[in-house]
């Protein structure tokens, strides 16, 4: 699901999911099913603990009433800008990032030595907490849209970058040295035989770092009140409009959700010939 | 051998020297407002951070991480175990997972200070409400992708409840566990500091937001160096932990990899 393929799935990816027959039929049928009755369970839910009194309604609205007022704010000009500005700061910075995690990748896994001298430092530098950087940002863009862009870079680089160099690893020497035995050039190397490794280690990554970067690009607007849904949120909460405020987070939700599915359709049609993907049929 | 480990200590050194040598370098006659000298900021960092705000800020920030944290992988591990045991409610679970990973947890900080107020149980809810889901769903995959050999094995010596859950599921499951601990734990460092942004009295984040407002600016990135460190000794620690915990799996990886 999430991170799963990290390190832990390649491994198993083959033996773990069911062939491909399985994953149509009454499987599939079952699993939407459950999968509608768990939201169905969630909704009911939402809607109920308001309303019997479980949860203080001024603070913690329905279901109902957020949708509601969803609906009200979602004919307004204002909205659509948030959230345009939300998916252009998500956008420039996953498109940075993945560029320079794709070329700093390279570099670094086809120069010899390379990776071991900076296995430290990036060691060092990962951990780094993108939110460190948020006060230097602050003084540099201010409120503007640019201070999310270089949070959501610096923190979506390393997923990429690590998951190239991972897949670099995994190159199968069988295939090197074949491509060894052949002379093939540089170029043709970095084409046919590291690049079909690499692709859904890159996917992974730029997976991950799609989901992260809708995440900063909220908090972003959030804490430096750069234009967005993030700032929708600030705004509602502090005119203590609860249902509003839920409004917003329920777009921001969405919005990762939809992030989420689109990256994983795109990543089965992009690798449909990669055994990961023709051995999951689909069913994820 | 002392060679030897010189010069790997060598190699790891090198890039790191070189690099803090020429921002030190750079920096030196820096005139910029924004961007003072790090020798200036080295000062403070010790005058500040190796000193009083050691206690005063860092240490309630541990605190909070640890407890969030804790409760975060506890919570994550039990529940994602169930989830991954028992198939319809796995089934009826995912969609619901999905959408709760996919909401940014800082977008909780508001709504949970207007219920909450300002004080450590909103921090530690933040914390736990955003770390829990990759804890939550690396388990219930590393519950789901259990070896089906050693899984119908456990059958055939009747091994079942506690013993089942302790001896082979978890067990099978912790590499994956421990990836969704990893990363629960950076989202944890980021609510912290997120949280004590928005409302605190103490704690890095509060500290590094009050200098950047007060324009104290050797003083705000002394606090930025120190919150990566306290990043990056964190990751350590944590990469112990998993080298301690899983020792077999990687051992096991190795021999597969020179086969």
């Amino acid at each position: 699901m999430s991170a799963s393929n990290e390190f832990v799935g390649e491994a198993r990816a083959v033996s773990r999911h069911a062939p491909r027959s399985h994953s149509f039929g009454w499987a599939g049928v079952a699993s939407w099913f459950g999968g509608v009755a768990g939201l169905l369970v969630l909704a009911v839910l939402w809607e109920a603990a308001p309303r019997v009194g479980l949860l203080d309604a001024k603070f913690f609205p329905a279901l109902s009433a957020v949708l509601a007022k969803l609906a009200v704010i979602g004919a307004t000009s204002e909205f659509w800008g948030f959230v345009a500005s939300t998916v252009r700061t998500w956008m420039l910075g996953l498109v940075i990032a993945t560029g320079s995690g794709v070329v700093m990748g390279l570099v670094i896994g086809l120069t010899p030595g390379a990776r071991k001298y900076t296995h430290s430092t990036i060691e060092f530098l990962r951990p780094i907490p993108s939110v460190a950087l948020i006060p230097g940002v602050i003084l540099l863009f201010g409120s503007r849209y640019q201070s999310g862009v270089v949070l959501i870079t610096y923190a979506a680089f390393w997923q990429v970058l690590l998951q190239m160099l991972y897949g670099l690893n995994d190159i199968d020497s069988v295939a090197r040295d074949t491509a060894r035995s052949f002379r093939f050039s540089r170029a043709a190397y970095v084409r046919h035989v590291a690049w079909p490794t690499l692709l859904p280690f890159l996917f992974t990554g730029v997976r991950l770092a799609a989901a992260m970067a809708l995440v900063l690009a909220v908090t972003a607007e959030m804490v430096i009140g750069s234009q967005g849904v993030g700032r929708g949120i600030m705004v509602a909460q502090a005119s203590n409009a609860a249902a509003e405020a839920y409004a917003y987070v329920l777009v921001a939700g969405l919005m990762g959700v939809a992030i989420n599915i689109a990256a994983r359709a795109l990543e089965r049609r992009l690798l449909r010939w990669h055994p990961s993907v023709r051995n999951a049929g689909g069913a994820r | 051998m002392i060679a030897s480990i010189l010069r790997k200590l060598g190699v790891e050194l090198a890039l790191p020297l070189i690099l803090f040598g020429l921002l030190y370098a750079l920096s030196a006659s820096s005139t910029n407002f924004f961007f003072p000298p790090l020798a200036t900021v080295l000062e403070k960092f010790n005058s500040l951070w190796l000193g009083p705000r050691f206690v005063s800020d860092v240490v309630p920030s541990l605190l909070r991480l640890l407890a969030g944290y804790a409760m975060a992988c506890v919570l994550g591990v039990a529940i994602g175990t169930v989830i991954g045991i028992c198939a319809p409610l796995r089934r009826a679970a995912e969609p619901v997972l999905e959408f709760f990973r996919a909401i940014p947890p800082v977008a909780m900080i508001p709504l949970l200070i207007v219920s909450m107020g300002f004080g450590n149980t909103m921090k530690i809810t933040v914390i736990v409400a955003g770390a829990i889901w990759p804890i939550l769903l690396n388990t219930v995959e590393g519950v789901k992708a259990v070896d089906s050999v050693l899984d119908e094995t456990c059958r055939t010596y009747q091994i079942k409840g506690a013993a089942r859950l302790w001896h082979f599921i978890l067990p099978s499951a912790s590499p994956q566990i421990i990836v969704g601990m990893r990363l629960g734990l950076s989202i944890g460092i980021v609510l912290m500091v997120i949280s004590e942004m928005f409302a605190a009295l103490d704690g890095l984040g509060a500290a590094i937001i009050y200098f950047q407002r007060s324009y104290e600016i050797p003083q705000m990135w002394s606090g930025v160096l120190m919150l990566g460190l306290f990043g990056f000794v964190l990751s350590m620690v944590f990469r112990l932990f998993e080298r301690y915990l899983l020792a077999w799996y990687h051992g096991a990886r190795d021999l597969e990899r020179q086969n």
